[in-house]
């Protein structure tokens, strides 16, 4: 058998304590927790209600803002335009700001007395502790995430591709949707999956504007501290099944519409 | 009906200037040049895709140099295809029809049409991610043909292309030029430029050097740029005829020259390079089929060696050494014998 270089065996030696260091705790925690404790949780109002509030206002997030969003993506891969890097800078903010920090901007932004909180109380909507409210925190620290890669996704497709469309006859609308945004598809979409998985687990953020209605990340927050570790380890488990299962879910969905 | 005055642009590592010249309705319009010369970037000007900072684009008595790139009717086809991958080969060759408000019917007909023309019909419902290079030119070709563009740019369209499909390619455009299709063909090949065009524009560093006709082009170059470019000086414009069973390559003014050619009653261009020429005082026997005796028109020194030019009914041009000159007491006026193989004569089918 062909001996591996030494270098190489530190290297995967190193790349195993990672990833042991990421799977350990997850493993951890499903081996401790029993399947019918896991089945008694789910049959909890409760627990139900939160993992669908999670889901959808992180997936209402994501499609609301996406249609801003994937514009100014297209903008900063195609145009240059003063203080681009700026404009840059500011788009990935959300990332490196701690999210707590983040929640009580955006409270801020979206109480009674601020203008947007005004403008929803014209049509009887308080943003503080209501899923609109959810689904803008999560937003706010996952667009990152759609942005930056719709945006690698565009500066990925030829230009000269749309120059073609453009002396086809095409305008230069059609020639966008026609395309540019099919060819960039592929980056949008994982940036959607993305903004949309950083969303439903989005605690920090969410606990400041709304800590109810309560979605799941603040309800394993919620029972862990008044009940313990015990207690909030099925729900934990639970929620991380369900996610991994709604990604892989839609990971291949996305990929089905590729190939075809 | 194209015309292009005075156009100028400034890039940051190079510049168009004062880029001028005419193409006639149904002219097969050449813009040579190497590399960089800035040919590419003239189409695109053209096509509007690059915005000039100074000067006229008159298409059919308009000034068009301000039109949106769409509204222009100006075909052009990409030295890399730039056919859309994520569309089948129908969808990119209907892609133009769109804007036309045809039925779907009338569009399926109109892309069956060109694609029998192209002759891509097997391709139609493939993916353009599994064409070869060759079908990619049809595929783009098609695309752009089909929107009946008032005028068809080509950028190095035979580039990259293996010997055979760059022939059919080029049957393929002539019989495009000859249904009347005015087209601009920017290449570095000057055997593209003659078999194909009816006027050439020779460009160098961003300016239009030479316009003409490809003999008038080929026999006078204007500078020495020209004259390097094209490089032959041998450069004759010929019919090809059998007589006693050996292919002639017959010169205007009747001088028989044998090649090695399976065509026949066909109106050629010859090429021949001076270094291929052998000369001598006297007739001798060799394996060169093509022996004449001349008068020594002149004598000129050059870098590469000495440039002897002797009529034998038509000017030949020579490239010998300082010592042949010598050896052989060649000089001005006096009588010499030239003589060169049938396979050194290059032919180009016009």
């Amino acid at each position: 058998m062909k001996r591996l270089p030494t270098i190489q065996l530190i290297f995967i030696l190193l790349g195993g304590l990672v990833l042991l260091f990421i799977v350990a705790p997850l493993l951890g925690m499903a081996l401790k927790t029993t399947p019918h404790q896991i089945f008694e949780t789910a049959g909890e109002e409760e627990v139900r209600q939160s993992i669908w509030l999670t889901i959808v206002t992180s997936f209402s997030g994501t499609v609301f803002f996406s249609v801003a969003a994937i514009p100014l993506a297209y903008l900063l891969a195609r145009k240059n335009f003063p203080l681009k890097k700026l404009v840059s800078g500011i788009i990935d903010l959300p990332v490196v700001i701690p999210h707590s920090a983040a929640g009580i901007a955006l409270l801020g932004f979206v109480s009674r007395d601020s203008a947007l909180g005004q403008m929803g109380s014209l049509v009887g909507l308080n943003f503080v502790g209501h899923p609109a409210g959810i689904s803008i925190a999560m937003a706010f620290v996952s667009i990152p995430y759609l942005i930056n890669a719709a945006r690698d996704g565009f500066a990925g497709v030829p230009e000269r591709l749309e120059k073609a469309a453009l002396t086809l006859g095409a305008s230069p609308l059609r020639v966008f949707f026609t395309i540019t945004l099919p060819l960039a598809w592929r980056n949008i979409v994982s940036g959607l999956i993305m903004m949309f998985a950083r969303g439903m687990s989005e605690f920090g953020a969410v606990i400041v504007v709304a800590y109810h209605p309560m979605i799941t990340p603040v309800l394993i927050y919620e029972r862990f501290g008044a009940f313990g570790l015990k207690y909030a380890r099925p729900v934990s488990v639970l929620f991380i099944a369900i996610s991994l299962v709604l990604f892989i879910t839609l990971r291949w969905l996305a990929k089905e519409k590729e190939e075809k | 009906m194209l015309e292009i005055k005075d156009i100028s642009k400034k890039f940051p590592d190079f510049e168009l200037n004062g880029i001028s010249f005419r193409v006639a309705k149904g002219d097969y319009f050449i813009l040579l040049g190497e590399s960089g010369a800035g040919k590419s970037m003239i189409l695109e000007t053209i096509a509007g895709l690059v915005r000039p900072d100074s000067g006229e684009i008159w298409l059919d008595g308009k000034e068009i140099s301000h039109t949106k790139i769409q509204e222009r009717k100006i075909g052009l086809v990409f030295q890399d295809h730039a056919v859309f991958p994520h569309l089948t080969v129908m969808e990119n060759i209907a892609f133009a029809l769109h804007a036309q408000g045809l039925s779907r019917e009338e569009k399926r007909l109109r892309v069956k049409e060109i694609a029998r023309l192209l002759g891509i019909s097997g391709l139609l419902h493939r993916s353009p991610t599994s064409l070869s290079g060759g079908e990619l030119q049809r595929v783009a070709l098609g695309r752009t043909l089909i929107q009946k563009p008032r005028v068809l740019l080509l950028d190095e369209p035979l580039a990259s292309l293996d010997i055979q499909l760059k022939r059919d390619l080029r049957r393929l455009l002539r019989s495009i030029h000859q249904e009347g299709q005015t087209i601009i063909h920017v290449t570095h090949d000057y055997e593209e430029a003659l078999a194909l065009g009816t006027n050439i524009a020779v460009i160098h560093k961003g300016q239009v050097i030479q316009t003409g006709t490809p003999e008038a082009v080929f026999t006078h170059p204007k500078s020495e740029f020209v004259a390097h470019f094209v490089g032959v000086k041998n450069f004759f414009s010929v019919h090809l005829e059998i007589r006693d069973q050996i292919t002639f390559a017959i010169t205007n003014n009747n001088i028989p020259i044998r090649i090695v050619s399976e065509s026949i009653n066909e109106d050629a261009f010859i090429l021949i390079r001076g270094e291929d020429i052998l000369v001598s005082n006297t007739p001798v026997e060799t394996s060169a089929t093509n022996n004449f005796p001349g008068k020594i028109v002149e004598i000129v020194p050059g870098v590469q060696g000495v440039n002897l030019t002797v009529n034998i009914g038509i000017e030949m041009h020579a490239l010998i050494t300082r010592e042949s000159v010598e050896k052989l007491n060649l000089k001005a006026g006096g009588k010499c014998w030239i003589h060169f193989k049938a396979t050194a004569v290059k032919m180009i089918a016009k």
